[in-house]
């Protein structure tokens, strides 16, 4: 077994454990809680064997290095990062309706890996670096944690929504209770900010390491800062001036909004440092 | 402190100030990376109109994270965060260091989190087995007598409501380290040929000459590329330091991601120049005659003393950039047809010959670039750096955590009162306080009220 087969299993494993988390919410199976959580869990391992595997390959290759280095492997790692996340979540929260506002998230990760190059090209001296796999890493466990967050606020003002117009019913009843939600977003927000923080740090260290320079305000540098400094006044905003609720919760789609164009935009509508990402 | 009156004073102090300031930094740093920045004035006349570009030059948005606006902005965030902390601060050190001892009986009794035990046992056993069974819970404690009971205080976690100051405290600090640098220090670059030296480096964008105050040599550069044979796998260069500092002087390689630093120069290897010559070297195995030459391409040249003339007579660019992976070279000793060789970059082949055997290497001669820079606020930065994630990690997952009993005594008969408060994570204070009152409803001694 290859790593892109192992990493075709992963799309089709998380796509899968969306479906089912999706159709627990909207159906009410909870039958299926059992087998979403084993086919998200199995995705997991599976994600992780294929990480395993192509580093495997590189070295086998004879240019061996952390498969952290592209577009193809920082999709899968964040799909990685989602899944380890969510997996904590419904441990920690014991409830899997959840689920159907993250999942989807990791899935498309992976369906978005697909359409990317896959072959394993040797690294260029800059990117041979310790500081690249842990800016990589902390980077992207933060992403992780924003898309979630992003999912749970979504979750959010479909139910405040449905609640304020007097529309709620069953299904909208089945969601965790507003101040739970509200609790799991702002939590998830401090924990991405955390690591964006070390990412964006660990970013400066590997930048003067290669070129001299920790910071050069080049695109994809300030997209982090921007993206930053968004997060940075949401968690103001909630403990110095009480905001919670919709307001974080748009706060949150906001911000995801954010790193998503840090992430990709940045690579296709502007130019920089970071465009060997376009690959 | 009471500095609330004064209203300059309560608008910086103002946290509103902070949310607005931070949403336009946010909004307003999205212009640079839009419109290019560090380009000449022709550029902005070209791409955006004579009208525009008088105007962009107006606001610095050329350079726009050097403007002044934008570093008024971040002064103004300093400010912000000084005044705020100025204001604040006391009072939460007041938090840290207070005698929770001395807290009022009455606001115990108030506390949201609470429980009472009851058990048959006089004031003093009473307060020796409460402390026995804090202790063992893992929450030592100190004791105070009462006029009418005893009270005993344990605590966790108080220095942890610096950690926001911390934090706040690490972005001034980083700041201070980036002025440091961009006061102190400086961003160049040189070129090297291989063989020559330097004692003078070139700032970026104005070109200006910066002496070194030593030497620094390239004795060699080198690509090496994957198997692939166009991905280049390392840039390295061999440095050497000659310094009247320096007993002896001081060689090393340089790679990418991997630079030299010396008296607080670091010198990184960042682009190269194939130039137009190459170095050969000959060696006649039989009379062990050796020789190394640096010569153009297409020229004939004569080995003094000998009758052998050779040069360089054809070549194969491997890259646009002016690499050569192959080069013909051609080789007379004046006796028979002269021979020819097809021979690889930095490689080395043997040449018999009528009367001697030859072995001739020949290597493309680089200019290594080199950017040269000087940052002594590089170390403060990280040390802002680090204070902020141990900072971020303390403000967000520890809380100081406070734990009161008071116990009174009435006709042999012990009260315990147990309560408690957390400055953040109420959830998991109210797990930690359940814990403690299981350990206390499981000992015989006290009971429930
Ligand atoms: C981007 C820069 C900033 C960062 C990263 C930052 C970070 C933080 C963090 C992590 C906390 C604690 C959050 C928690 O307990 O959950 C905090 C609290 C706070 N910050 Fe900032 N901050 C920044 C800028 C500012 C500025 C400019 C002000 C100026 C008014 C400010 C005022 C406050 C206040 C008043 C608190 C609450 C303190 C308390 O609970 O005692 N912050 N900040």
């Amino acid at each position: 077994m290859n790593s892109s087969q192992l990493l075709g299993i992963t799309t089709f494993a998380y796509l899968l454990s969306a479906v089912l988390y999706i159709s627990i919410f909207v159906f009410r199976a909870k039958k299926l809680g059992l087998t979403a959580t084993l086919v998200t869990l199995a995705g997991f391992l599976i994600n992780t064997a294929g990480i395993g595997m192509r580093w495997y390959e590189s070295h086998q290759m004879g240019i061996g290095y952390a498969p952290l280095s592209n577009m193809y492997e920082s999709l899968v790692f964040f799909a990685w990062s989602i899944g380890i996340l969510y997996l904590g979540i419904e441990l920690k929260y014991k409830n899997k309706i959840l689920g159907a506002f993250a999942m989807p998230f990791a899935a498309m990760a992976m369906g978005l890996a697909g359409l990317k190059n896959q072959d394993i090209k040797p690294l260029i001296p800059a990117l041979q670096s310790n500081w690249l796999i842990a800016h990589v890493v902390t980077c992207f466990i933060g992403y992780a944690a924003f898309a979630v967050a992003s999912g749970f606020a979504i979750m959010y003002l479909i139910k405040d929504w449905r609640e304020q117009s007097g529309s709620g019913g069953a299904l909208i009843a089945s969601l965790p209770d507003l101040k739970v939600i509200d609790d799991i977003i702002h939590k998830t927000l401090v924990f991405g900010f955390l690591w964006l923080s070390a990412g964006i740090i660990t970013g400066a260290v590997w930048a003067n390491s290669a070129w001299g320079t920790y910071w050069s305000w080049d695109p994809k540098e300030t997209w982090s800062l921007i993206t930053w400094f968004v997060y940075a006044a949401a968690l103001h905003a909630r403990f110095t001036r009480g905001w919670g609720g919709k307001r974080i919760a748009w706060f949150a789609i906001f911000g995801f909004v954010s790193v998503m164009f840090t992430y990709y935009g940045v690579n296709y509508l502007l130019a920089g440092l970071h465009s060997y990402g376009g690959s | 402190m009471k500095k609330t009156e004064n209203a300059v004073w309560s608008f910086f102090a103002s946290v509103k100030l902070a949310l607005i300031t931070l949403l336009i930094l946010a909004t307003t740093s999205i212009i640079g990376t839009i419109i290019p920045q560090k380009n000449p004035p022709e550029f902005y006349i070209q791409n955006f109109g004579p009208k525009t570009a008088q105007f962009f030059q107006l606001l610095d948005v050329p350079d726009m994270y050097n403007s002044w606006w934008f570093t008024a902005l971040l002064l103004l965030f300093s400010i912000n965060l000084i005044v705020c902390t100025i204001e604040r601060l006391p009072n939460v050190w007041q938090m840290v260091v207070m005698n929770n001892l001395d807290t009022p009986i009455d606001r115990l009794e108030k506390m949201p989190t609470r429980k009472i035990f009851h058990g048959s046992a006089s004031r003093q056993e009473m307060t020796q087995r409460v402390a026995a069974q804090l202790k063992e819970a893992g929450w030592p404690s100190q004791m105070e007598e009462k006029t009418n009971g005893t009270l005993l205080f344990s605590q966790k976690g108080a220095w942890s409501r610096l950690g926001v100051y911390a934090v706040h405290l690490s972005i001034l600090i980083i700041f201070a380290g980036a002025i440091i640098g961009s006061a102190a220090g400086f961003k160049a670059s040189v070129m090297i040929p291989e063989g020559s030296s330097t004692d003078t480096v070139y700032e970026y964008g104005s070109e200006k000459p910066i002496p070194l105050g030593f030497n620094v040599a390239c004795d060699q550069f080198s690509v090496t590329y994957y198997d692939d044979g166009h991905t280049p796998r390392e840039y390295r260069s061999v440095l050497t330091v000659r310094d009247s500092a320096l007993a002896a002087p001081m060689t090393r390689p340089i790679i990418v991601n991997d630079p030299l630093d010396y008296r607080g120069i670091t010198f990184y290897q960042s682009s190269y120049q194939p130039m137009q010559g190459f170095g050969v070297t000959i060696t006649n195995k039989t009379s062990n005659a050796s020789e190394d030459f640096q010569i153009p391409y297409g020229k004939k040249i004569s080995w003094a003393g000998t009758d052998i003339e050779f040069g360089l007579i054809n070549q194969q660019a491997r890259s646009r950039m002016g690499d050569v992976s192959h080069v013909k070279f051609w080789f007379s000793d004046g006796q028979g047809d002269p021979a020819t060789l097809w021979m690889e970059d930095k490689s080395t082949q043997s040449l018999s010959r009528q009367d001697a055997e030859y072995e001739i290497t020949v290597r493309q001669l680089y200019a290594t670039g080199l950017q040269v820079a000087k940052d002594p606020g590089v170390w403060v930065v990280y040390f802002g750096c680090s204070l902020m994630l141990i900072g971020l990690y303390v403000a967000f997952f520890l809380s100081h955590r406070r734990i009161w009993v008071y116990i009174t005594e009435e006709a042999g008969n012990s009260r315990i009162l147990l309560c408690g408060a957390s400055s953040k994570n109420k959830i998991g204070f109210d797990k930690d306080f359940a814990a403690l009152t299981e350990r206390f409803e499981k000992n015989d001694v006290f009971q429930n009220a």
